[in-house]
């Protein structure tokens, strides 16, 4: 501990050393640092089995796994990726370290609950683990019915379980950010002076409060009716699947909307300060995001459109699938108007930051594709869908992620990373990712469904391109577990605002004190006042810089 | 008085009780949507198949879910009360109003216990005991199956008020709560309120079906 706390100050790191303190921490700070452990154990769980199913597709028997094990690999790649990583992934680690500090108070406004949002995340883990190591489950994340229900013999309850469980944490977490947002916001600190990202963690807390629990009741609906025969979603009974399939995507597609909302917020923050530029139409930024939050909620139906909806129910989610990338792409032009006569630099938090938009932008414009009815019916369930979300999910979430990591590493660690390395890895993640994924857009256009074990040999050498491509990815999300952790014992230490960033979590020491700020900050400005042209910057709390 | 300084993420008090009312406000829109969705499931059913959920309605026990409805309605009103006293700091009285809202608590659980023995009788429980009458269809099993998981989870947060009611009114008695802070007192009252009110909507839409005409 002494190597990262050093200096005179006392930190959130140094102040107190012993594992009591931090299994029984109530500060936000630490807490953050307990989720990011976690979900990176959980990131590398998912990618050993997305390793496996790749390799499996490298050759067109597929008899590495064969078909039962594959379905497990992908359903396992699915639950662990979805629920134990990419949900919790920016809101609890960069959200809980960010929001206080951002918005000047002291920490969140349920210090104990967000400790319990932990506890319960990693029973919810522990109970992943356990379907994961007594066998697994077939079902696909999406656990349909009445497949889940009535016939497969693996641990769908355990999964479900562990869904559940999960979403527990997730609306304890969302629920301490929305009340914190609202009541401790320093003085001067108006809604229209947040940055953006802590409107993107509101936003995605918005869905998260009213999406999960509609979950919780799907699984457990699921749980009972695999377990006890319930039969709600039982056809012999008059049950009807497709109640089941309404009920999961809607919680499902707001999902995915708690990935990315949270990945815009941080993309909103690295792209001004970068371009040193305010940031374009900062208002409709924030009300693109709250549209994305609200629209996103009637879009599920376009999940459903070769299932037996009606032409006029898929007539209208269509439709509102098209409003929903309205707001988006308000958001990406805005993001690229920002750079317009801005004076970049490339340093790697920018490159994350910009391979996010390039990212996202493919996968929203793939998603237009698929929300028009008469092309989903040829793609629906082949791998054009699979690279579509992935392009969203982990193209644009977990860039950008990675992007806020980088960004933030000083503030949260006291110590730089090394530069050349990090522009390494993020360079090597755009490429890895495209190599993963545009290949998959081919084969999902010429036919090759998803969750097959095995496919026509004439199409391999799309798969083994794709497989290559992902083992650049493997070593481009592994290389910053080395020079991250280099630098948290040899890294050079930070200065306060090494960023020459305008928000209030750069008025602190790096690391900050165990209260965040010495005196609370009154805030006059609005974020993201920079000028390009002498590179000086005014932050939120008025303070001039050269 | 300990309790009367804020924790240290708050300004004032009153910051801190704004903060707690809002916070459990949150919580409730989630269980809206938790118990909506399944509410939600009901009525589809209910709209696809209304002649067997009419006769299934049918075996649902109108008077002990009548009385149970008294019951909760009554526990709302002492609940208040309590909240009422400890604002005037009648604590020995807020004590007493607290331990008659769990008092009521547990004849809600006690009769809904005794309307379940009830129903395994009649032979309405999926699983364990259930047989078709003559003139239903099979439709009428997932009556029975929304009312247990309904009832059943209604129940579940039943009990946890209970405990929470019982806990505060231990932490009443010892003197934590006076008319300078009572926001424990109030924000455990709205809990205690949304889980009668989901019995109010629980009974409309279990209990008549099938008692008009």
């Amino acid at each position: 501990m002494s190597a990262i706390a050093g200096g005179p100050a006392e930190t959130y790191l140094s102040h107190e050393s012993t594992i009591a303190s931090w299994l029984l921490t109530r500060d936000h700070k630490r807490i953050a640092l307990l989720f990011f452990a976690s979900i990176t154990a959980f990131f590398f769980v998912g990618g050993a089995a997305a390793t496996l199913i790749r390799l499996n597709l490298v050759e067109p028997s597929g008899q590495l796994l064969g078909a039962d094990l594959y379905n497990r690999m992908f359903t396992m790649h699915g639950i662990v990726m979805v629920w134990f990583f990419l949900i919790p992934s920016i809101p609890t680690t960069l959200g809980n370290f960010l929001i206080p500090l951002m918005i000047g108070a002291r920490d969140l406004a349920f210090p104990r609950l967000n400790l319990a949002s932990w506890y319960v995340f990693n029973i919810s883990g522990m109970i992943a683990l356990y379907f994961i190591i007594a066998g697994g489950v077939d079902t696909g994340w999406t656990f349909y019915t009445p497949y889940s229900t009535l016939f497969s013999n693996s641990h769908v309850i355990a999964a479900a379980l562990a869904v559940f469980v999960n979403g527990f944490s997730s609306i304890m977490t969302a629920l301490n950010f929305v009340v914190t947002i609202h009541r401790l916001r320093a003085p001067g600190m108006t809604w229209f002076r947040l940055p953006l990202f802590v409107w993107g963690i509101y936003a995605t807390s918005v869905v998260m409060l009213l999406a999960t629990p509609v979950l919780a009741m799907t699984v457990l609906l699921i749980a009972l009716e695999h377990g006890f025969g319930i039969g709600i979603f039982d056809p012999a009974l008059g049950g009807d699947p497709l109640l089941f399939q309404h009920m999961f995507w809607f919680y499902s597609h707001p999902a995915v909307y708690i990935m990315i909302l949270p990945a815009m917020g941080v993309a909103s923050e690295l792209i001004p300060c970068f371009a040193r530029r305010p940031v374009f139409g900062y208002s409709g930024m924030a009300y693109a995001l709250i549209a994305i939050s609200i629209i996103g909620f009637f879009v599920w139906g376009h999940h459903m459109f070769t299932a037996g909806i009606s032409v006029f129910a898929g007539v209208v989610f269509s439709f509102m699938s098209f409003i929903v990338a309205v707001p988006s792409a308000i958001k990406v032009f805005n993001w690229t108007a920002t750079l317009h006569r801005g004076s970049i630099s490339f340093d790697a938090p920018m490159l994350y930051a910009l391979g996010f938009v390039g990212l996202f932008t493919m996968g929203g414009l793939t998603g237009l594709m698929l929300a028009t009815l008469s092309i989903d019916v040829h793609v629906t369930d082949t791998y054009f869908v699979i690279a579509h979300f992935h392009y969203i999910m982990v193209g644009g979430t977990v860039s950008a992620f990675f992007g806020g990591l980088h960004y933030w590493w000083p503030k949260i660690t006291g110590r730089l990373y090394p530069e050349m390395w990090a522009r390494g890895a993020a360079i090597l993640t755009f490429l890895g990712f495209n190599v993963t994924f545009f290949p998959q857009f081919i084969l999902g256009y010429l036919g090759m469904p998803r969750r097959y074990f095995s496919y026509s040999p004439d199409l391999q050498a799309w798969n083994v391109l794709s497989s290559a491509g992902a083992s650049i990815l493997a070593v481009a999300y592994l290389m910053p577990l080395f020079y991250l952790g280099w630098s948290l014992l040899w890294g050079e230490r930070a200065s306060a605002n090494p960023w020459h960033a305008t928000g209030l979590e750069w008025r602190t020491s790096s690391p900050p004190p165990e209260r965040n700020f010495a005196l609370t900050p009154l805030v006059t400005q609005a974020p993201y006042q920079y000028n390009p042209s002498d590179g000086s910057y005014v932050t939120q709390d008025g303070i001039a810089n050269g | 008085m300990a309790s009367l300084r804020p924790e240290m993420q708050y300004a004032t008090l009153d910051q801190q009780t704004e903060t707690a009312q809002l916070g459990m406000w949150v919580f409730l829109a989630t269980e809206v949507l938790f118990f909506g969705a399944l509410i939600f499931g009901y009525y589809i059913y209910r709209i696809s198949y209304p002649d067997e959920f009419v006769s299934a309605g049918r075996d649902a026990k109108f008077l002990l879910g009548s009385i149970n409805v008294a019951i909760l309605v009554t526990s709302s009103l002492t609940m208040v009360g309590a909240l009422e006293c400890v604002k005037r700091d009648m604590i020995p009285r807020a004590v007493a109003a607290l331990l008659a809202t769990a008092g009521l608590g547990f004849a809600f659980l006690g009769v809904k216990g005794y309307e379940y023995v009830q129903d395994y009788h009649d032979h309405t429980v999926p699983l364990l005991s259930f047989v078709l009458k003559p003139d239903q269809h099979a439709p009428a099993e997932l009556f029975w199956a929304f009312y247990y998981v309904a009832t059943g989870i209604h129940a579940v947060h039943l009990s946890i008020g209970i405990g929470a009611v019982l806990f505060y009114a231990w932490r009443t008695r010892s003197g934590r709560y006076s008319s300078l802070y009572y926001s424990p007192i109030e924000v455990l009252g709205l809990y205690w309120s949304f889980v009668d009110t989901v019995w109010l909507f629980l009974f409309a839409a279990i209990y008549p079906l099938g008692r008009a005409g």
